[in-house]
């Protein structure tokens, strides 16, 4: 099942929401948005999140990787390269 | 002159009753919380039954956030957070958005997110160590319950969690009371709290110390001061006490239950009669005594004892230390109850549940009834007159309670209420 870009950023979104703590930031999501800055999602919880990425697109993110994902930009690429490997 | 300190408020979450309005009517009923859990049978357990605090989904999201409920399974954790949460609440205080200095927490606990540690145990044993996310450890820290109190009110002083078993609920007045008598603060939410359920209740069951014999009569299984008792029902759940310092409560204009007169606290060190598991009486009686002492109060004054009295052999030596320490005896002993005829032994929650059951009685004017007690052990008749153990509700005045709680390790704790008087 291929998912158009528009697609993923709908599934982050929707993966992003119970932890985002600035709801307009999340609400005009792009793919420069930042998890820690502009969504101010506690640090602790972006562990969290990649396993919810993981079970979400049924892929594995290894630590390199996870420590790339500063962004929505940067999540949607690493879930693209996880997506193609597969 | 020291610090007087008075309770301005409560919050409780029971297994026969949550909320402090619906308590209080569970105590004046007589209501047990007592239940059969089909769970428990399955897994072999010997004790079926058990008390726990009954929260909807709905209930729960009122106290907790989506966020924080998500992956959540530490439920005495949950209970701390609604008897904390609620206690604060009732003394008038507001949620702050800056930390608070003057207030703490010291609020105990015997274990912490128990089902949560298994969780993680099964993914640990499948070498799955980054599956666990962010959640473990917070849920799983004994101090797990003061941290997200202390989040939650944002508190600024001491934060911490204290844990004594069966006599953290306790203990935790003690030591709160102690810091703000000692002027380092001007309120402290003490209390404790206990998760529930079979990964808890396994050890006792297997100690044989839990009653068998009622898997089919739950509400007539937790029987202190009976002739039949034989053993104790777990029971589970949270009770909070907002302590404040007089000075503080009456420049806030808040309202006040009752004046902690403080107590005492030791261990029988499980030398002579004592042991990991059973009580030094020289040690409780001299605890009671000291706490007489240090309450400064005569003990002919005792309105009414809020015993341990879990329902085990236990209780008849528990009536002679009260007897013996007091000094009276016969007609003469003060009026004696046991919530755990209502809701089981709460275990490290037990302290504190019994504790807002005590200060309720001193803020109403009631004496709760004993249940399941109709045929007194002849041990405990010999001592005291058999009406001194309230069978039905009385409502009269009540001015001074003395309560106490031991645990396991021969640790005691005893603590006066009072009243307040100006």
């Amino acid at each position: 099942m291929s998912q158009s870009k528009q697609e993923k950023m709908q599934a982050l979104l929707e993966i992003m929401q119970p932890y985002a703590q600035d709801p307009s930031a999340l609400a005009n999501l792009k793919e420069e948005t930042q998890f820690i800055r502009d969504l101010k999602i506690n640090s602790a919880n972006l562990v969290d999140i990649i396993l919810d990425i993981e079970d979400k697109f049924d892929i594995e993110i290894d630590n390199d990787s996870m420590d790339k994902m500063m962004n929505v930009g940067s999540a949607l690429e690493v879930i693209e390269a996880k997506l193609a490997a597969k | 002159m020291t610090k007087r300190v008075v309770i301005t408020g409560m919050g409780v979450v029971a297994p026969n009753a949550v909320g402090l309005q619906a308590f209080e009517h569970a105590l004046k009923m007589g209501h047990s919380g007592i239940e059969y859990y089909p769970e428990l049978a399955e897994l072999g357990f010997s004790c079926c039954i058990g008390g726990i605090p009954k929260l909807s989904d709905e209930f729960i999201r009122n106290y907790l956030s989506e966020l924080q409920l998500r992956n959540f399974n530490s439920s005495g954790i949950l209970y701390g957070c609604i008897a904390g949460m609620d206690a604060w609440k009732d003394a008038g205080l507001e949620l702050q958005e800056t930390a608070d200095f003057d207030s703490g927490t010291i609020f105990g606990a015997g274990t912490s997110g128990v089902d949560k540690f298994r969780e993680a145990i099964y993914l640990l044993d499948e070498k799955k160590v980054r599956r666990l996310g962010s959640t473990v450890v917070a849920q799983t820290m004994a101090s797990g319950v003061s941290a997200y109190l202390g989040g939650i009110l944002g508190l600024g002083n001491q934060v911490t969690s204290n844990s004594s078993a069966c006599t953290t609920g306790t203990e935790s007045i003690l030591l709160g009371y102690d810091r703000i008598v000692s002027g380092r603060a001007q309120r402290m939410l003490v209390g404790s709290t206990s998760d529930h359920g079979a990964y808890v209740w396994g050890g006792f069951d297997a100690m044989r110390v839990l009653t068998y014999k009622h898997n089919a009569s739950p509400e007539k299984a937790s029987r202190p001061m009976s002739a039949t008792a034989s053993g104790f029902v777990p029971g589970s759940g949270a009770g909070a006490l907002l302590l404040e310092s007089l000075e503080s409560a009456q420049k806030r204009g808040a309202r006040i239950y009752a004046e902690v007169l403080g107590g005492e606290v030791n261990s029988g060190g499980q030398k002579g009669e004592g042991s990991m598991t059973a009580p030094n009486s020289l040690a409780v009686q001299r605890c009671i005594r000291s706490t007489i002492e240090n309450a400064g109060i005569e003990a002919g004054e005792i309105d009414l004892i809020n015993g341990h009295l879990t329902a085990t052999s236990k209780d008849s030596t528990e009536i002679r230390n009260w007897s013996e320490a007091l000094g009276r005896k016969g007609t003469d002993f003060p009026l004696i109850n046991s919530l755990k005829s209502m809701v089981g032994h709460c275990l490290s929650a037990a302290g504190s549940i019994e504790s807002v059951a005590s200060v309720l009685q001193i803020k109403s004017g009631f004496v709760f009834p004993n249940l399941n007690c109709e045929d007194l052990h002849s041990e405990i008749t010999e001592l005291i007159s058999p009406d001194c153990i309230p069978q039905k509700y009385i409502s009269r005045e009540v001015k001074i309670v003395a309560k106490a709680s031991f645990g396991f390790g021969d640790v005691n704790a005893c603590v006066v209420f009072k009243k307040f008087e100006e």
